[in-house]
């Protein structure tokens, strides 16, 4: 049976590409920004309780629900102010969702804040965008500009007596930033260095008052699955991997590309629907990394039937992830490809913790001498007991991320590591006997 | 991590003013922040000094402890931990930020490296006839339209950062050549994409075109791109 691929009117997602009218009434015209006062007049308990129902998981990477983790903000304030703080800092490599969301539907991030800053108490949300994200800055600028030009943001927000201020603020290139934490350090105008928890945002986050940290897309989703119902949402996806997800896929396909589909979707069906199947056909396929850098490598033959989904991947050992999926095929040297990632984690660490400011560096030199062969068989060994005495050791999951591909390249391409080492040998044995 | 350090001291001019537009401006930033959280426009406030000036300078991080009531080291610490805060000179016509994560590798980054080097020099440096730098940075997040390339240039009367997408060696080049001249190349995809929607026949959202141009170009275009 093939699969019932999502529709255009079932996406939420209905100007991704930004070729549709892009000015606030082209954006009505789609349905945003529909009865959104009327969203905020059935209250709090019910937002959250269909939020809970519709079974979204946040879409940053972790997938932890969305409605439990507002429901963990306090219920009533105690003199502190709420705040909801939106995670924009889309720095995971393979990672291009969040950019389409903001420069092309941005609407829908800001109607978005403004239902769920009701449903946690916050009168102001901080959308934190990566620095490198000029042009997405300005068109999500712009449509704040025109929400509170339109009363639908600020004093009596959609006319519901309800006053909220949305900001935009932006980093300036450290991906350690899309952590909660140290996103939350940087928004206070300090080093991205995550904090220790407890105490968690939702008791003690920005300026030190209860917050709640969520990624752009969980966000943006929210209105739509408000308006159309949670068992809409629910209707997509396999039981615990509700809904709709935007998909971007990199690398060896034939046509690259974002795309919203529904999830739990087959890998090749994705592939084959909307990126023109993979370069050379799937047996040219040689590995995929399926939710972004952090998340291990699937083999050809592992990745054959898997689903697109949380749980689907998880069991494989691998994640969904970001849902940024990188194809790479026959043609590649997939040890330099995992190589270049150790790179990335190396560069990007925050250098507060020992085992994950050394450990990468660690790593990568490893890495570094794998892509030549330059190395004892033997040390693939030494090399995975490192990933995993920087795994877990770290303050935030940056150093157990550092550590996934690579203990990803050696649990499936440990053979290929192994010849490359043996042929260097080889050819130095061959060198010193033609040198008698 | 990396150690990152202020330029010498024969490169470090000895004031810094915002201008006159950019000080209204900063007024505007902090304004978002709770009273006496002012700190938290640290980044956007060196971000528009680096757009004013090409790069970060000691007088300007001193400039905006005294605005922002933060100890200078605090400023310096927030200045030396961002990458995108460039500590020495750039190129006076443009900074060029080649990404070089495995997504656009396996879409021929390294080639478009390669002609960093060729064309520029090397990484870092400026280039002989003062106008281009470059440095290969990590990923930009347009993985979709790899391989690519953030560009920050000073032409045609201000400042400008776009994402030049979809690329190859040729067309890079001459995209360097022609910033390198004082123009404004159109940014976007190189390979005709609207945006990161599949090349040629569109899967999804298929009805209602009426926009010319991507958001990110649109706004290109209107400071000058061409």
């Amino acid at each position: 049976m093939s699969f019932d691929f999502l529709t255009d009117e079932n996406r939420i997602f209905t100007n991704l590409y930004g070729q549709k009218d892009r000015s606030l009434k082209g954006v009505k015209g789609r349905g945003h920004w529909d009865g959104t006062g009327d969203i905020l007049g059935k209250g709090r308990d019910w937002i959250v309780q269909e939020m809970k129902d519709s079974g979204l998981r946040g879409r940053g990477g972790a997938g932890f629900p969305t409605g439990l983790k507002w429901s963990f903000m306090p219920k009533e304030s105690d003199g502190r102010p709420h705040y909801l703080v939106v995670n924009a800092d889309e720095s995971e490599p393979g990672t291009c969702k969040d950019r389409e969301i903001m420069r092309h539907d941005p609407h829908t991030l800001v109607e978005g804040c403004l239902i769920a800053s009701f449903a946690m108490g916050a009168n102001a949300a901080y959308i934190y965008i990566r620095g490198e994200y000029v042009r997405e800055k300005e068109a999500l600028q712009r449509a704040i500009d025109e929400a509170y030009e339109d009363g639908l943001i600020g004093k009596n927000a959609c006319g519901s007596g309800f006053d909220f201020d949305c900001y935009l603020s932006h980093g300036a290139g450290a991906y350690i930033c899309g952590e909660e934490t140290a996103l939350i350090e940087s928004l206070e105008g300090k080093k991205g260095m995550p904090r220790l928890k407890p105490p968690f945002p939702a008791n003690v986050g920005l300026y030190g008052c209860p917050s709640t940290v969520n990624n752009v897309e969980s966000i943006a989703v929210v209105p739509t699955i408000l308006r159309r119902g949670a068992s809409w949402f629910a209707s997509y996806g396999r039981e615990r991997n509700a809904g709709t997800k935007v998909f971007a896929i990199s690398g060896h396909v034939n046509r690259p590309c974002v795309v919203e589909e529904a999830m739990s979707i087959p890998f090749q069906d994705l592939i084959d629907r909307h990126c023109g199947g993979f370069r050379g056909g799937y047996e040219n396929m040689k590995a995929v990394i399926p939710g972004g850098s952090s998340v291990p490598c699937l083999t050809n033959a592992q990745a054959k039937d898997v689903l697109m989904d949380f749980d689907a991947l998880s069991e494989l050992k691998s994640g969904l992830g970001t849902a940024a999926v990188i194809v790479m095929d026959e043609s590649t040297d997939i040890i330099k490809a995992i190589w270049r990632l150790s790179k990335f984690y190396k560069h990007e660490s925050c250098g507060q913790c020992t085992p994950c400011r050394e450990g990468t560096g660690w790593m990568m030199r490893v890495m570094d001498r794998l892509v030549e062969g330059r190395a004892a068989v033997e040390e693939i060994d030494m090399l995975l007991e490192v990933t995993k005495q920087v795994e877990g050791h770290t303050i935030c999951a940056l150093g157990d991320a550092a550590a996934w591909p690579i203990q990803g390249l050696i649990r499936n391409f440990r053979g290929e590591i192994e010849e490359r080492i043996r042929a260097l040998d080889t050819g130095r044995v061959t060198a010193a006997v033609a040198a008698e | 991590m990396s150690t990152r350090r202020l330029a010498d001291d024969r490169f470090q001019p000895d004031s810094f003013e915002f201008t006159p537009e950019n000080a209204e401006w900063v007024k505007t930033q902090v304004a978002k922040f709770p009273e006496g959280r002012q700190a938290s426009a640290v980044i956007p406030l060196l971000w528009r000094a680096q757009e004013q000036g090409g790069w970060v300078t000691r007088a300007a991080i001193e400039h905006i402890a005294l605005r922002l009531d933060m100890p200078v080291i605090r400023v310096l610490e927030v200045a030396t931990f961002y990458f995108m805060f460039q500590l020495a000179p750039t190129g006076e016509n443009a900074h060029v930020q080649v990404c070089g994560t495995t997504p656009c590798m396996l879409c021929g980054a390294e080639s478009l490296v390669a002609v960093c080097e060729r064309v520029i020099g090397p990484m870092h440096a400026v280039s002989t006839d003062g106008t281009l730098s470059w440095e290969e940075v990590e990923c930009l997040g347009a993985c979709a339209n790899a391989p690519m390339a953030q560009i920050d240039s000073w032409v045609k009367g201000g400042f400008h950062s776009d994402y030049y997408e979809d690329m190859d060696e040729a067309g890079f080049e001459a995209i360097l050549e022609a910033f390198r001249k004082g123009d404004y190349p159109k940014p976007g995809s190189q390979k005709g994409r609207f945006a990161s929607e599949p090349l040629g026949e569109q899967t999804s959202l298929t009805a209602d075109h009426i926009e010319k141009h991507n958001a990110a170009v649109s706004a290109a275009l209107s400071e000058g791109a061409a």
